[in-house]
């Protein structure tokens, strides 16, 4: 019995040992939504994408925008003409050539097609023009500088005219890109396969010759299939699990700070729930972020994986201010502070995602928030519901994260800018609105952070959002994969990448 | 003597009977025993728990067990042993209240089914057949949504969901059992319906339902660490067994005396449950001549 | 029989509509609103302003109810907003995992629940009795997510002799597939194996202390004969309405397993369909189980009737 039992696991391995040469089997923390990229609104899709679909330009590890279909750009001296040199010799997945009229083409799209997500990212672009073969020229109503930065993106992925007109608002059952992999199938929840593209413009570049992209909620399952041999690489590790990792000689690990950010948005003025003493008080906020020690934080919840914060941006990103370091606890002033406000024993609910490592923070921001005389009460509220709540007004407080996007301004206009779309707390002050304009319309950095330090001095004070930490983009692989890059926007850059 | 007590006695001796003979039984007494223990644990979580359930000590964060904890410290550094006792509460009132909302709606449902037959059974049947088609996620949801996420809620939504399987399985017994002879019997003496109901096919049917009673506060326990999961159940940082031993399966490799000693709880009142079912099943089996 | 089956079907299609008004009318009591989940992170109004055309989300929920059904009856059960692919193509890819999982399910509870049922009825109160019960209680009392993990743990990392994921249809590869399905057939049936000893533990302990089985051991029947022939037939009605029932449960998903194992089962579909707010799913999904769920029942019925004669009447 236990002779058959091994020489049935034996040949088990053996026949998946030819099996997955060279097929990347990639373990997603989540499956993708719509695959176009006008569409597509995921963390995961993108991750899809970046298989599938190149970009005008991409950024290297330290968010310096270089070449990808665009070889090179020029601004107009008054920030408002963007000009860009394209690629020759580039053929989408179709075999359709990729020129200037497709780039426009592709753009027009992402601007014009109903239901597109990507507008929001580039509506400063007013007019496209191409203005020979290989060149393109955009036209913007007025400076916009975190415009490169989107073109890093989904709004600069390049769609096959053709596919993407036979295919309308179906594009995403057979997405037609010119990145370095083409898409074979989907089976919804199961897996997305693409196979490498043989005339992709940099082939040689391109070591696997196909990624199968598989799903797994669970963080426990997810690491018992890549030790298992089921998969290859997985994104997102849960950071308890990193000590194991690294402990098995089987496997690789690798991280990087996110763009991101976690943090808790207060309800100051949107609504009836908008007059809780959290929601009234600065002093009663001061209070709260004084009795919280992030590093604490990030140690107990996290095993130190993550790295504490106190701004929109982690401390190692070079556009931190570092005019304003994290706070220290100091639960007497917290209480001296509730005192003065006059609510010793003030009442905070707080709405909490239902993921596990979600409830676990609030436990511990509760636990630690007690000390100091706060009531913190933990609303579990799942995904959908929260976002209803939180559009309504209808919460004090609200645990929420970000997945950060290369320009500062992605992680600060829309929750503070009076009309920010994600400002569920309705903070608005006028002079903080002038201030995130002018950091909008120069594209000279000093002048951009001379801005967000206006930014940081009112909104640290008034804490619309209270930040508490920055996770990092944890992978785990095969040691058999070799050519891996970590990049702090978490996508995955296939090109040399191999299985030994 | 009046007329009541005389009722009373008449009602009281066989219930006499039958605590004797299950006090014959020795599994169901060593599981009435380890129910009893754990429903004193319940009630007296707060003396008997050597810490606070919800207190964190940051210096003792997924602790294996040792002399100041006796069963290990958990993710955030909570003492584990009082967590257990304290999450007997939340399990036990989950799986207890739950079955008997479940039991309470569907035995008479169920019967007057059965009895009734024709037009009354195949409406009620259509509806306790529509209500097993839709999942018990979005029952659940719905009704959280309604009355907001609490304890008290995933136990209606638990009881709602075990109710159709009590209706059908009382309608089948009472179907199975009102052709039997003794019933036509008593309906042939002009017994009314209500008291054939009662006297003669309720004890008969009560076996089954006793051990799909026992079987479903197991899983009823089992369902709040789903709801829990979901934010429906217990809300944090209360403990239950369930949403303890989920918490726990992501430490599985680092922390396994998290998951060990909510799973040994469950476990055992979930045995002892049924014991005692078994045992009820025998001393209350009319037909029982062991 | 022939008009009691007719009767009974008659009688499934009022069922069914009403199942699909329940599950319409829940779904508007779910709190959030599609169009605001799915908007992507930013939430452009503009997006959700389009979504909610698209799919007609401001319309009268009875107009909605009635466009939906329309499509039903002509075979279009719409459009996943997450993932815009038409549910019946959905449905018709994971039907197929979802019944093949329950019914190995169903056989590894059955081939371990109803033997061990009836020798632990047979050796009441003797060490088998309580062997049996501890084992079929501990099957019950390990929660799926749990008891996948630990077999994933045991059997594909530890002694890697099955993968812990990969399904892969049996006209495919019928070795991998069984390879594949093993594990969570096993999960899903150790669990309700316990139900179904209990079951028919319960049952042949009544019937055995019943007059006619007395009467048959007097007559001098083989012990065998006694037990199976006269006593497991009629204690076989619960069993057999449990039965219908939990397969019937499995056909609606098995949540935990299915992500567990990461099978590609409705279970997973719907749940994330319900957290999403992706309605044409959820509800296309839940009238398909619920039909299936019916039919079963209506099979049960009739293996009643066949068992126990009498309520043919």
């Amino acid at each position: 019995m236990l002779r058959t039992a091994t020489a049935v696991g034996l040949s088990l391995l053996l026949t998946l040992g030819t099996a997955q040469a060279q097929t990347l089997r990639f373990g997603l923390a989540e499956d993708p939504d719509a695959l176009d990229p006008t569409m597509g609104r995921t963390f995961v899709g993108r991750i899809v994408f970046s298989a599938m679909c190149d970009k005008l330009v991409d950024i290297t590890p330290d968010l310096k925008v270089v070449p990808q279909l665009a070889t090179e750009w020029t601004w107009s001296d008054d920030g408002k003409v963007l000009t860009m040199k394209l690629r020759p010799n580039v053929v989408f997945h179709d075999g359709e050539k990729f020129d200037a009229a497709a780039a426009k083409f592709s753009l027009e799209r992402h601007l014009t097609m109903a239901g597109s997500q990507r507008r929001g990212e580039i509506s400063a672009i007013k007019q496209i023009d191409a203005v020979d073969d290989l060149t393109i020229r955009m036209t913007l109503a007025a400076p916009f500088a975190p415009l490169m930065a989107q073109l890093t993106d989904r709004a600069g992925m390049m769609v096959s005219p053709k596919a993407a007109q036979a295919l309308g608002d179906k594009f995403a059952t057979a997405p037609v890109c010119a990145g370095p992999f083409k898409f074979v199938e989907r089976v919804a929840q199961d897996r997305i396969v693409v196979e490498k593209f043989e005339q992709y413009w940099n082939k040689d570049a391109i070591k696997l010759k196909r990624i199968e992209f598989r799903p797994f909620t669970d963080n426990a399952v997810k690491l018992a299939n890549l030790k298992a041999g089921q998969l290859d690489i997985i994104e997102r590790l849960a950071a308890t699990d990193v000590a194991e990792v690294k402990k098995d000689p089987k496997l690789k690990f690798a991280s990087i700070v996110e763009l991101g950010y976690q943090g808790i948005t207060i309800n100051t003025n949107n609504g009836d729930k908008a007059k809780s003493p959290i929601g009234q008080s600065e002093k009663v906020r001061e209070a709260f972020e004084l009795a919280l020690d992030r590093q604490a934080i990030v140690q107990v919840v996290f095993n130190g994986e993550y790295q504490a914060g106190n701004q929109w941006l982690s401390p190692s990103n070079p556009n931190y201010d570092k005019a304003f370091p994290i706070p220290k606890r100091d639960v007497a002033k917290a209480r001296a502070l509730l005192k003065e406000a006059g609510v010793a024993n003030p009442v905070v609910n707080l709405m909490t995602p239902t993921t596990g490592e979600q409830q676990q923070l609030a436990q511990v921001i509760q636990a630690m928030t007690k000390e100091a005389g706060f009531d913190v009460r933990i609303q579990a509220t799942e995904f959908a519901s929260s976002l209803n709540l939180a559009e309504k007004g209808d919460f004090e407080a609200y645990l929420l994260a970000w997945s950060g996007r290369t320009d500062p301004d992605g992680n600060l206009y829309n929750f503070v800018a009076c009309k920010g779309p994600l400002n569920y707390g309705k903070y608005c002050k006028p002079e903080v609105d002038a201030l995130l304009d002018q950091s909008r319309t120069t594209t000279d950095i000093e002048a951009r952070r001379k801005a967000w330090n206006g930014v940081a001095k009112a909104t640290l004070a008034d804490r619309p959002v209270v930040y508490l930490y920055h996770r990092k983009w944890l992978w785990a692989a095969t040691a058999k994969l070799s050519g891996f890059t970590e990049y702090p926007d978490g996508l995955v850059r296939f090109a040399n990448m191999t299985l030994n | 003597m009046t007329a009541a007590t005389l009722d009373a006695t008449v009602i009281q001796s066989p219930l006499k009977r039958a605590l004797r003979r299950l006090a014959r039984r020795r599994g169901a007494l060593v599981g009435l025993a380890i129910v009893l223990v754990f429903v004193v644990l319940a009630i007296g979580a707060d003396v008997f728990s050597p810490y606070d359930p919800t207190a964190t000590d940051w210096m003792a964060v997924r602790k294996g067990p040792s002399a100041a904890h006796w069963f290990g410290t958990d993710e955030i550094g909570r003492d584990v042993l009082s967590r257990v006792i304290h999450g007997a509460r939340a399990s036990l009132m989950a799986g207890l209240i739950s079955v008997c909302l479940a039991l309470g709606l569907g035995i008479p449902i169920g019967m007057i089914a059965g009895y009734a037959g024709g037009f009354v059974d195949g409406l009620l049947m259509r509806l306790t057949d529509a209500m097993l088609a839709c999942p018990f996620l979005i029952l659940a949801i719905a009704l959280a949504a309604f009355l907001g996420p609490s304890l008290a809620n995933a136990m209606i939504a638990i009881g709602l969901s075990a109710t159709p399987i009590f209706i059908r399985l009382t309608r089948a017994q009472v179907q199975a059992v009102k052709v039997e002879d003794f019933v036509e019997a008593a309906r042939a003496v002009g017994n009314p319906p209500w008291r054939i109901a009662l006297r003669h096919i309720l004890p008969n049917i009560v076996p089954a339902l006793m051990v799909q009673g026992t079987l479903t506060i197991a899983a009823a326990i089992i369902a709040e660490a789903s709801l829990s999961f979901l934010g429906l159940g217990q809300q944090p940082p209360a403990p239950s067994w369930g949403s303890m031993l989920n918490t726990a399966k992501n430490f599985l490799t680092q922390a396994p005396w998290m998951a060990v000693w909510p799973g040994i709880s469950i476990f055992l009142v979930v045995l002892s449950f049924n014991l005692v079912g078994d045992g009820l099943r025998d001393a209350l089996d009319p037909r029982h001549r062991g | 029989m022939l008009r009691f089956l007719v009767r009974r079907f008659a009688v499934m299609v009022p069922t069914v509509i009403f199942v699909s008004m329940i599950i319409f009318g829940l779904q508007q009591l779910l709190p959030g609103d599609p169009a605001t989940a799915l908007a992507g992170e930013e939430r452009d109004p503009e997006v959700i302003a389009h979504i909610r055309a698209k799919y007609h989300l401001d319309d009268p929920v009875p107009m909605r109810y009635l466009r939906w059904v329309g499509g039903v009856v002509q075979g279009d059960f719409g459009e996943s907003i997450r993932i815009q692919q038409p549910v019946s193509q959905l449905i018709l890819e994971k039907l197929p995992v979802t019944v093949e999982l329950a019914l190995l399910s169903m056989l590894v509870a059955l081939l371990i629940g109803i033997p061990m049922g009836i020798l632990s009825a047979v050796k009441n109160g003797k060490v088998a009795d309580y062997a049996a019960n501890a084992v079929a209680l501990w099957g019950l009392s390990t929660p799926n997510f749990w008891l996948g993990i630990m077999l994933i743990l045991l059997f594909s990392v530890e002694l890697g002799w099955l993968p812990a994921s990969g399904y892969v249809p049996p006209s495919e590869d019928l070795w991998g597939n069984l390879k594949a399905m093993i594990m969570p057939a096993f999960v899903l049936g150790n669990a309700i194996a316990a139900v179904m000893m209990r079951h028919t533990r319960a049952a042949m302990l009544q019937v055995l202390s019943s007059d006619y089985i007395r009467t048959a051991r007097a007559k001098g029947l083989v012990e065998r004969v006694v037990i199976f022939k006269h006593g497991f037939r009629n204690a076989a009605v619960p069993v057999i309405t449990l039965g219908a029932l939990e397969f019937g449960q499995l056909l609606s998903g098995a949540v935990l397993t299915e992500q567990v194992f990461s099978i590609p089962g409705f279970g997973k579909l719907i749940v994330d369909a319900v957290f999403n707010r992706d309605y044409a799913v959820v509800q296309g999904v839940v009238l398909c189980t619920a039909t299936a769920y019916l039919m079963l029942n209506l099979l049960a019925d009739i293996a009643y009737v066949l068992v126990n004669p009498r309520l043919r009447a």
